[in-house]
């Protein structure tokens, strides 16, 4: 089991709360809120060790167009990147609902 | 009607048919309650998680698998407990088990001051969680003795959906349920068919063997056998609907609780002749 921590700038303010998915083979939870200050700071607890630079590339391009400032912690069972991708869109999408 | 008629009907009913089965935990408790009831209590951002499974190397999910809502039944105060079955098979944990065992606790005490609240349990658990052992096994026995101390007030409800169905000592949750709703789909036994293939080897029971299995424990055969009250389709709908006939039912009128019927099991038992 790994934590991997990231930091993102961040330029809108997020006023609710999503949460999705679950912590199941091949999939995942994502916990999302709004931060304490005007970055987005990400916790990831995976139980595939060994894929930081994966997770990063991951992460990077969905903060690269999601510009809220909140706060993520994913729990993660084994999710592919594109499984991961669905599931950070959904939260997204969950802010708009 | 010729049969390609009655064959697009029934497809259409498969069609407009909401599946409970294919609902996660949380989006069951909402199918079941009146619309815009749901209260969610200890939900996933109070992060009240398993401080055991982390320990072992495993990702512990922050609602540890369970839903706890209040909200209406027909307008009736209800509690519902959901157990969400992709998370750890839906194993009881510390967490998990006491979560469901204080709120029944809770209502019990509603319901000794007058202030009925109707407790309903979305069965979907392979029963203890292993990596929590005596810890869920205990949180179990609170739910046994908050469940038979409840339906002296108001009936317990009961649903087992499928496709994990109902094992190990939450089956006994489920047997000493007022009233327990299956689908054809559901499974209620003690020991999985995994864990017997595993401990009396693959001649005393082939665990991949699907119909067999059914036909041993399946929803209909525990129909049957009088251990469930109703035997629905995998329909959203129907199910809410049993429940709210279940929880309006006049205690007056209910049966003696399964697990008070002794006789009745003994004899079935004898007819069916194990040998010990």
């Amino acid at each position: 089991m790994e934590k991997i921590q990231y930091d993102y700038p961040a330029t809108r303010s997020v006023a609710q709360r999503v949460h999705v998915g679950v912590v199941g083979s091949g999939d995942l939870e994502v916990l999302l809120e709004p931060s304490a200050d005007a970055r987005t700071h990400v916790v990831v607890n995976t139980s595939v060790d060994g894929f930081e630079a994966t997770w990063k590339n991951v992460l990077d391009r969905f903060f690269a167009r999601f510009d809220g400032a909140v706060s993520i912690e994913i729990n993660d069972f084994g999710a592919t990147p594109g499984t991961v991708m669905l599931r950070l869109a959904q939260a997204a999408e969950g802010l708009r609902a | 009607m010729n049969t390609d008629a009655a064959a697009q009907a029934g497809y259409r009913r498969f069609l407009e048919r909401r599946s409970f089965i294919e609902m996660n935990a949380r989006e069951r408790v909402r199918a079941v309650l009146d619309p815009g009831t749901y209260r969610e209590m200890l939900g996933p951002f109070d992060r009240i998680k398993s401080p055991w499974l982390p320990l072992q190397g495993i990702v512990a999910q922050a609602d540890d698998g369970v839903v706890l809502a209040r909200g209406t039944l027909q307008a009736k105060p209800a509690l519902i407990a959901a157990i969400e079955s992709a998370y750890q098979g839906g194993s009881m944990g510390e967490v998990s088990g006491a979560k469901i065992a204080g709120a029944l606790e809770l209502a019990l005490e509603d319901c000794e001051q007058g202030r009925l609240i109707f407790p309903v349990l979305l069965f979907e658990t392979g029963g203890v969680r292993l990596q929590e052992a005596n810890l869920g096994l205990a949180a179990i026995a609170e739910i046994h003795a908050a469940i038979i101390a409840l339906r002296r007030y108001v009936p317990v409800v009961g649903v087992i959906a499928g496709m994990v169905g109902c094992f190990g000592g939450m089956s006994l949750a489920a047997a000493l349920c007022t009233h327990l709703i299956v689908t054809p789909q559901a499974r209620l036994g003690m020991n999985g068919p995994e864990v017997i293939e595993q401990e009396a080897g693959i001649e005393e029971l082939d665990a991949a063997d699907r119909g067999l299995i059914w036909s041993l424990i399946g929803g209909e055969r525990r129909y049957a056998e009088g251990f469930a009250d109703d035997l629905l389709e995998d329909d959203a709908d129907a199910i809410a609907a049993a429940i709210r006939k279940a929880v309006s039912a006049d205690p007056a009128s209910a049966a003696k609780p399964r697990s008070m019927q002794v006789e009745r099991y003994i004899e079935m038992l004898r007819k069916l002749g194990p040998t010990p």
